[in-house]
């Protein structure tokens, strides 16, 4: 594997995960506003308009791969379907001691610099800590924004449980 | 530990005991005969309470975790099913997590998996469809909930002592504690970590898993094994991912004479398990042996780990006439 092209810029405004930030919280508000009425006017045009946004604006910032379930903002803004391994929970134990990936030597690993860059964040540098569900490959080539709003449901597999639902599930196992 | 009971296996029951655990790794064969399951599972049983059997470890193809777990749980050994990413989707994994459940599997060790391009067929397709943290949340919504990842009702749940990886020995160091605590949430009870070669890294690892709290809610078995050369030691450091070997022990490989490197790896493997067992939190070690079994007995047997329970199995057979014995476990 060869080590994801960045584009011109992009590297100074991911080291800078506090502008990113206010840029998201910002963005989210907009987006989250403007909606409705967008989808009032033609909701194919506005799903179709959001999806090539954020290809064009993801992509150059964050090598975006589209997989329509955005986490930027709990991986310290940085993608982590970067990773070549797609892990979406942390680094895997095969990060080399200078900290570059296991598979791309010459790749810093993206989940040290999701830490670092994390650490620097004002109110998400505790998501890292977030469970994250497996994707759903079915949402692959949609735009995150609309599946937010949309369509929270397919987030998480059924069975998946969130943590808060779960109240530890340290009920006595059935007796088998 | 306060959580209850999980499986009731061999491993679970020494661990809860409070007694010093020993896991080891099977080296599964390249080869369909069962006899050199059994040969090599026959040196570790007697000086371990668990048998790992790895699934293509360092991206190599050998004989599947599953098949050797068939082996030697019907040979009545107790195995740790390792079970990685990168070769199965969900579908495929939920359905092997029933089937080694149904054979008797009670350990399940959730793997990321070392990458393809490490391994002898670097052009296969890398699949990660989970990482080793959903992994193991589905293992354990598999078990405590009794439902698959789609919400589907299981007739009968899985009993599992579930088990997880840790390397406190690569970066991002101030994450790595934090990302054990991850995994226990996700439903880690025990770890095994990377080999352990700085015992001083582990113990400023472990200082921050206590500080935590997470070594009263996970068993943490040590990762160890001995370098057969000082040349062993710089292949592995530069070749296998996430393994750390300081300067100081390659060096001390290197000042010994090469007739006698092998006997100074299982010195260093000694006393690394020694010094492990001192600190607070460590609940055993996992010797890994790389075709090296029957050094797993003499390391053990030194590190005053014994005498242990030798594990149940019968006498060796042709694969030909194994049958599957009478008895209430079996049924």
């Amino acid at each position: 594997m060869r080590a994801p092209q960045w584009a011109p810029g992009s590297e100074w405004l991911k080291n800078h995960p506090t502008l990113l930030e206010a840029a998201y919280r910002f963005s989210g508000h907009v987006i989250a506003r403007a909606y409705p009425l967008l989808k009032k006017i033609s909701p194919g045009w506005t799903e179709r308009a959001m999806m090539w946004s954020e290809h064009l604006l993801k992509g150059w910032v964050f090598n975006c791969q589209m997989c329509g379930q955005c986490i930027l903002h709990s991986t310290g803004m940085t993608c982590p379907m970067v990773c070549p391994k797609y892990l979406r929970n942390g680094p895997c134990g095969g990060v080399r001691a200078d900290g570059h990936c296991e598979v791309i030597p010459d790749m810093p690993c993206v989940w040290v610099q999701a830490w670092e860059r994390s650490q620097c964040m004002k109110v998400y540098a505790d998501n890292l800590r977030v469970l994250q569900p497996p994707l759903n490959y079915a949402l692959q080539s949609t735009s995150a924004w609309i599946n937010v709003m949309e369509r929270s449901d397919l987030q998480a597999p059924p069975g998946w449980a969130t943590p808060a639902q779960d109240g530890r599930a340290e009920a006595a196992p059935s007796e088998s | 530990m306060t959580q209850p009971i999980r499986a009731e296996g061999r491993l679970e029951r020494v661990l809860r005991s409070g007694r010093f655990a020993v896991t080891a790794e099977l080296n599964a064969p390249d080869s369909a005969d069962p006899a050199d399951v059994y040969k090599n599972a026959l040196v570790l049983a007697e000086v371990c309470d668990a048998i790992n059997a790895t699934d293509g470890s360092g991206a190599n193809c050998h004989m599947s975790s599953i098949g050797c777990c068939a082996l030697l749980t019907r040979a009545g050994y107790e195995t740790v099913l390792q079970v990685s990413c990168r070769d199965r989707n969900r579908i495929a994994i939920q359905g092997d997590l029933l089937g080694s459940a149904a054979m008797g599997v009670r350990n399940i060790l959730c793997l990321t998996g070392d990458d393809v391009s490490v391994g002898d067929q670097p052009q296969a397709k890398r699949v990660f469809d989970l990482d080793s943290i959903q992994l193991l949340r589905t293992a354990r919504m598999m078990r405590d909930r009794g439902v698959f990842l789609s919400g589907r009702r299981l007739t009968t749940p899985p009993r599992f002592f579930l088990g997880a990886a840790a390397n406190p020995f690569v970066p991002p160091f101030e994450w790595r504690p934090q990302r054990l605590a991850k995994k226990v949430e996700a439903g880690a009870d025990f770890i095994q970590t990377q080999f352990c070669f700085d015992v001083a890294c582990l113990s400023q690892y472990m200082e921050r898993v206590r500080d935590l709290g997470l070594h009263e809610r996970v068993f943490t078995l040590v990762g160890v094994g001995p370098l057969r050369s000082q040349k062993a030691a710089e292949y592995i450091r530069t070749h296998v991912p996430g393994v750390w070997i300081p300067d100081l022990v390659v060096k001390r490989l290197a000042k010994t004479p090469k007739a006698q490197q092998r006997e100074e790896g299982i010195c260093i493997c000694v006393e690394i398990i020694q010094q492990v067992r001192e600190i607070e939190g460590v609940h055993g070690v996992h010797v890994m042996a790389y075709r090296q079994e029957e050094a797993v007995a003499e390391i053990i047997h030194r590190a005053g780990l014994l005498p242990r329970r030798p594990q149940r199995h019968l006498p060796r057979r042709a694969s030909s006439e194994i049958v599957l014995p009478d008895g209430p476990e079996f049924i």
